[in-house]
């Protein structure tokens, strides 16, 4: 079988595949981190917003931290698994790792219905709209690696393309990362 | 994959949820910048355990380090080259009207607060900007707005 280019050809000594994605992320820092710099610059500027972060709630915001935690985990474990060449048990891990996307959806799903209800939305001000466009954007992107995740994991079910599990999960731990630094800037720093 | 390294995963994963625990637990001190340490800088290292250990960075190529390494001084130099202009209101030359006349209005505090509280809370918030204002390079210009704001009552940008 004639494998896509892609996949063989190494010219940095690095999988093509996974140079790629790293490619991804280098220019997904530059967006999430124009995106968290723009709003440390206002936040600094501006310090009555502290009234308006008040209201985030912590222990949600460190629940949702707990399952991206919890879900890279997984997701590494499902690349240890691949790398054994144990396709079922990466995919099994996969689909682990994609219970967490939804649950880290279905949370945030709550806590904005609560907050839009009580009428803090988008258009507020300036701190609700950055809530929301960063808090919208990471969660577009968790969204995105459960819908790869799913091609993945069925492909390492039956044993094929098992490196796309190592690529996958770099991406998904990337966006825990990002994660990482909206938790202390949304909800701690009050 | 052609190298594999596997560190404790487990012992990585149990080491970020303790950090979370301190990240958290931060705040309940109530000192100022022990809740800035626990909250920015275990994020830091939390950030820094995934990197290596989950993403794989500590054994990966120079090239890729280069490559994030360079986007993430794009975003240094964002912030440096904009936050003359952000983070302050006046300058020598300028007034940013807009966002003194924003810090002057201030924001109502959470309705969780109390409503009973509110109006002193608001007073408050006036106060709080003043203060600000008072601190920055244009103490003129910023407090006639921020004394507007409080004595107009109850500020409140946020529709309830």
């Amino acid at each position: 079988m004639s494998r896509p280019i892609a996949t063989t050809r190494s010219a940095t000594g690095i999988p093509t595949g996974r140079l790629a994605v790293w490619w991804v992320l280098a220019s997904e820092v530059v967006i999430f981190g124009g995106l968290l710099a723009s709003y440390l610059l206002h936040r600094l500027g501006h310090p009555e917003w502290a009234n308006a972060a008040a209201v985030t709630n912590v222990w949600i915001g460190a629940f949702n931290t707990f399952v991206l935690l919890s879900s890279s985990f997984t997701a590494v474990l499902a690349h240890r698994a691949a790398e054994h060449g144990d396709g079922r048990r990466a995919a099994r891990f996969l689909l682990m790792t994609i219970g967490g996307a939804a649950t880290f959806i279905g949370v945030k799903t709550f806590e904005w219905y609560h907050e839009i209800v009580e009428g803090y939305t988008i258009t507020s001000n300036g701190f609700w709209s950055f809530y929301y466009t960063a808090a919208g954007l990471h969660a577009l992107h968790v969204i995105a690696g459960a819908v790869i995740m799913a091609f993945v994991a069925r492909d390492a079910a039956r044993g094929r393309e098992l490196q796309r599990v190592e690529y996958v999960g770099i991406y998904w731990h990337f966006v825990d990362v990002v994660w990482i630094f909206l938790f202390p800037l949304l909800y701690i720093a009050k | 994959m052609a190298q594999s390294h596997h560190p404790n995963y487990k012992k990585i994963y149990v080491t970020l949820l303790v950090l979370l625990v301190i990240s958290v637990a931060g705040p309940f001190v109530g000192i100022k910048w022990i809740t800035l340490i626990a909250a920015f800088g275990v994020a830091v290292v939390k950030a820094d355990l995934v990197i290596q250990n989950f993403m794989h960075l500590k054994w990966e190529r120079r090239i890729v380090k280069f490559a994030l390494a360079s986007s993430l001084l794009l975003m240094f130099l964002l912030f440096a080259g904009v936050a003359p202009d952000v983070m302050r209101h006046t300058g020598h030359n300028w007034v940013n009207d807009a966002a003194l006349a924003a810090t002057a209005r201030g924001i109502a505090p959470p309705h969780g607060a109390g409503e009973a509280a509110a109006g002193e809370a608001g007073a408050a918030a006036g106060a709080h900007s003043n203060g600000d204002g008072g601190a920055g390079t244009d103490g003129d210009t910023a407090a006639a707005p921020g004394g507007a704001g409080s004595g107009a009552g109850q500020p409140d940008t946020l529709r309830r």
